[in-house]
């Protein structure tokens, strides 16, 4: 079974201290150098709503953005176009730009270094209810891929994995590694 | 776009009604045939406009990215769903909801699609409907099976056809209302919803259905045909009818509806409103699309005339037995409670009273009470959506309402659960305070998402909201019911006329650098139905509008007389005065760059005009200078007409139009001399025929408005025409600055 359209969220470390307005011009920035692989297209800013998308980076193939559903803030990337291979090369590239994307926000000077990642917590969804409808079976099928990834990304080390189960939502986890990592220690696991 | 969108087909194949699945497999095809070049991009455009799937800012292709306009690549290369509008770039796809009413599965279908397909947020509009935005045109049918197979449309969303019908969301539990108009606006929903006879319009056709006269829920002056609930006594018996209006509608220049017939029976509702469309389709404008809304029929023809041949029309209809059959089958959906009403228990937190007192109204059903749920700018997240599906099954029957202040109202909500409500409201974000109140801001997408927006409407609502949500006006009452109604741009969609403090957004060139304003608009009336409309101000910088919220509240506050209404308060002390009070904030301090950008967009409004020279400065000043010297004739058009000198305000205005035109033909010919079909037909010449003033999506109809004013000219004023007058004139010179703005400094020297 395969399935495409992976979001990968990182979460942010002291999500309270995050002030969402200085992204705005950074994500402006990006759009003027088109910094990413996909084609950067426009801002959706809605930080007016609350535990909502924050501060989206529209792209054409995917949108980046510093999201608070749930309000879990962190750094995600929704991929929108398909992408060929293996689902553990869509989890990977999925996960590799969320990833980049966030070390570069840890690295821009104009966000004095609030954005950065609390070490630990990963979200993963697959965005298409067709493909991956939340139920119990398809979970079951699709585990070996999500670990696969984590067992990548945590290198092996220990950590916990839980469900969403309410079958309306996207089928997605939450992943909580035991050990804490960098987002470049993160990055060199999953290129390695 | 999506890997799944075949699947979906197959899916849903059966599970849909009918007729909608046809069309949607019409439209799918549509798609297909454009993608492979096997269908005109003009024709696919106008196709899928009326299903819903409109184009969206920077669609051509360019977006100025703060430094330079970038060429977007896009994968489909030069393939277009429309002229100058891209195959891949981002669209918006509009969902029609009768009435606003919904139920919890629908609430579901909408979450997901807003996750699947969009940014994770469904925007609600200012006429109960959805939007989802950055969608891709190649899933937009799959959107549609998804909807119909929850039975929702969005055929006739958008293009020339019959619009969302709009109803007031409290019919059938409100107090003050005549009779419930929910099963005639359904029925006519139903019926004109394809009819034949609304295929060819010139235009768009909105109808609204109100319960009452008094109350805005409806906003029937506002629309093409506006039904309001009345009865009369005929012979001992109590007969149903509605109070009609026609030839209403914002736009540019906005019109009152004018009244057909003061009582319609409901039996005639849909005959009638056939007849209209038949009516309007015949003789409406069809090649001038700036003078083919039904609102210019009903004026050049005049009420009368109007009513005479929709009459004949009438006459010459073969009988439908949908005319009642439809209102019979609506009339047995009839709404109720889940749960035991009851009386509210006492006590609660200091935010829950709050809520209490501004967000809930007692229905007319003893027990029960009507909440309303205030969303940010209109918007609300998947999982809000989600948790407000849960919370309408637990505790009502899922009677759900959206409303033309882009809100939610559910009904039917015992007043002994409303303890409860809150909390469940509450956990999921919902509870905000404020509904209807001046915090409750309404606005259009504007620049955010707009192609037409000229100011960035939802980034002053957003910042206006959060200034005045800082404030407690609970004991400035008079303040807290206020409106703001805000529009990118001239076209109205923020309704800005009819707020309290309405704003529209206009470009002005300072110094050399286009700067984002605001017309403050004043004078208008959101009570009874939509009871009267403002009159622009002043332009205002964006990022001053806070400071004249804050001036006008204070004066207000401080200046009223006991019981006096904000739109009285204004009438009294008079537009000079307001103007004085502005006066300071017309201009941004020297010095402060942020003046040169928008809320919530740190891009230079435009860069193009940097780097001006002192030479250009010289006749920018000139230039500014006679704009100016126009815009404050147009004020003093405005001040003669309320003092009810039609005449003369009809001739300042049409002056102010001639000397703004003046002003940019001295660009070219500096000796033009003070000679009015002299600088017309100079203006036609270098502006008009140049198409150097034209708008890029209203075309010249902003200088026809000087053409058709010129050769008016010698003619009487009526109060009509020389209200119309002042509004065009106004929008010809802020035309004239957007003009003066894009020839740039090269052209101006």
């Amino acid at each position: 079974m395969d399935f495409q359209h992976v979001n990968v969220k990182f979460l942010v470390k002291d999500p309270e201290a995050v002030d969402l307005e200085p992204l705005i011009p950074v994500f402006h920035r990006w759009i003027q150098a088109q910094v990413c692989e996909e084609l950067l297209l426009d801002i959706a800013d809605y930080r007016h709503v609350p535990e909502g998308p924050g501060i989206v980076l529209i792209g054409h193939q995917a949108d980046y953005s510093v999201d608070n559903t749930k309000g879990r803030l962190g750094v995600r990337y929704n991929r929108k176009a398909t992408f060929d291979g293996t689902n553990q090369d869509r989890l990977k590239q999925a996960a590799c730009s969320a990833l980049k994307a966030f070390q570069r926000l840890e690295r821009e000077g104009a966000l004095g270094g609030k954005i950065s990642f609390n070490g630990h917590d990963v979200e993963l969804f697959i965005n298409d209810r067709m493909l991956a409808p939340n139920r119990g079976d398809i979970r079951k099928a699709f585990e070996p891929d999500f670990k696969a990834l984590f067992d990548r990304l945590f290198r092996g080390n220990e950590y916990s994995m839980s469900y969403d189960t309410d079958p309306r939502r996207l089928l997605g986890l939450s992943a909580r590694s035991s050990t804490t990592f960098s987002i470049a220690e993160l990055i060199s696991n999953l290129s390695s | 776009m999506k890997a799944s969108n075949t699947l979906w087909k197959e899916h849903l194949a059966g599970k849909m009604p009918e007729d909608l699945g046809r069309e949607v497999e019409i439209f799918d095809n549509e798609v297909a045939l454009r993608k492979q070049g096997k269908m005109d991009e003009r024709l696919f455009a106008e196709t899928r406009l009326r299903r819903g799937v409109y184009g969206q800012r920077y669609d051509n292709g360019e977006r100025h990215d703060g430094a330079k306009v970038q060429d977007m690549k896009y994968p489909s290369g030069t393939l277009t769903k429309g002229p100058s509008t891209m195959w891949d770039a981002p669209g918006m796809q509009r969902i029609k909801i009768p009435g606003g009413g919904l139920n919890a599965e629908q609430l579901e279908t909408l979450a997901e699609l807003a996750e699947e397909y969009s940014d994770g947020i469904a925007h609600v509009t200012t006429r109960q409907d959805f939007q989802l935005h950055y969608v891709h045109i190649e899933d937009t049918p799959t959107i549609m099976r998804r909807l119909a197979a929850a039975k929702i449309t969005t055929r006739e969303a958008c293009g020339n056809s019959v619009r969302n019908v709009t109803a007031c969301p409290y019919a059938g539990v409100c107090r003050d209302e005549v009779f419930d108009v929910t099963p005639y606006s359904r029925a006519l929903s139903k019926f004109l919803l394809g009819h034949p006879d609304c295929q060819n319009f010139g235009r768009k056709f909105k109808p609204a259905f109100s319960g009452c006269a008094q109350h805005a829920c409806g906003l029937t002056s506002l629309h093409d045909i506006g039904f309001i609930a009345v009865t009369r006594n005929e012979n001992g018996v109590e007969k149903r009818g509605f109070d009609v209006y026609v030839g209403g509608g914002l736009g540019a220049v906005p019109y009152m509806a004018k009244r057909f017939d003061a009582f319609v029976p409901v039996e005639e509702a849909l005959p009638v409103t056939q007849a209209v469309a038949r009516v309007f389709a015949r003789l409406g404008e069809k090649k001038n699309r700036s003078r083919a809304r039904i609102k210019f029929l009903v004026q050049d023809l005049g009420i009368e005339k109007f009513k005479e041949l929709v009459l004949e029309e009438r006459k010459t209809l073969t009988p439908d037995p949908r005319w009642t059959q439809l209102i019979s089958d609506a009339e047995k959906n009839v709404e109720g409670p889940l749960r035991e009403g009851g009386e509210l228990v006492a006590g609660g937190s200091e935010a829950y009273q709050r809520w209490l007192r501004t967000n809930t109204r007692p229905q007319r059903q003893a027990g029960y009470v009507v909440v309303t749920i205030a969303l940010p700018l209109g918007d609300i997240t998947a999982n809000q959506l989600r948790s407000l599906a849960d919370i309408v099954r637990r505790f009502t029957k899922e009677t759900v309402r959206t409303t033309v202040e882009q809100n939610f109202v559910i009904r039917w909500v015992s007043r002994k659960d409303l303890p409860e409500f809150y909390e469940a409201l509450s956990a999921a974000h919902l509870a905000d305070p404020g509904a209807g109140t001046i915090v409750d801001v309404v606005t259009c997408p504007g620049t955010d998402t707009c192609k037409l927006g000229i100011s960035s409407s939802r980034g002053l609502a957003a910042e206006l909201r959060q200034r005045l949500g800082e404030r407690n006006f609970q004991a400035e009452e008079a303040v807290e019911s206020l409106h703001i109604k805000i529009s990118g741009c001239f076209n109205s969609c923020g309704q800005h006329h009819v707020g309290d403090l309405g704003f529209y957004g206009v470009s002005r060139k300072v110094g050399g650098y286009a700067v984002p304003h605001f017309q403050v608009v004043l004078g208008g009336e959101w009570e009874n139905n939509a009871g009267s409309y403002g009159l622009p101000v002043v332009a205002i910088p964006s990022k001053n509008i806070p400071k004249v919220v804050t001036r006008l509240t204070g004066r207000y506050i401080e200046g009223r007389n006991r019981g006096e209404s904000f739109k009285d308060f204004i009438k009294r002390i008079g537009k000079v005065e307001l103007k004085n009070m502005l006066d300071d904030l017309v201009r941004p301090p020297a010095g402060d760059r942020s003046y040169f950008s928008d809320w919530g967009d740190p891009r230079e409004y435009t860069l193009d005009d940097m780097g001006t020279g002192e030479c250009a400065g010289e006749v920018v000043a000139t230039v500014e200078f006679d704009l100016g010297a126009a815009e404050r004739e147009v004020f003093e058009a405005q001040l003669a007409f309320e003092n009810g000198q039609i005449e003369l305000a009809g001739k300042t205005a049409y002056g102010a139009m001639l000397h703004g035109a003046k002003a940019l033909v001295k660009l070219v010919d500096p000796a033009i001399a003070e000679d009015a079909d002299q600088i017309v037909s100079e203006f036609r010449k270098y502006y008009f025929d140049t198409q150097k003033f034209y708008d890029p999506f209203a075309g010249g109809k902003f200088a026809q408005y000087l053409f058709d004013a010129h050769q008016k000219a010698g003619n009487p004023y009526t109060s009509d025409s020389s209200r119309y007058l002042i509004d065009e004139a106004q929008l010809f010179i802020d035309a004239a600055h957007s003009c003066y703005n894009k020839l740039g400094t090269t052209a101006t020297v």
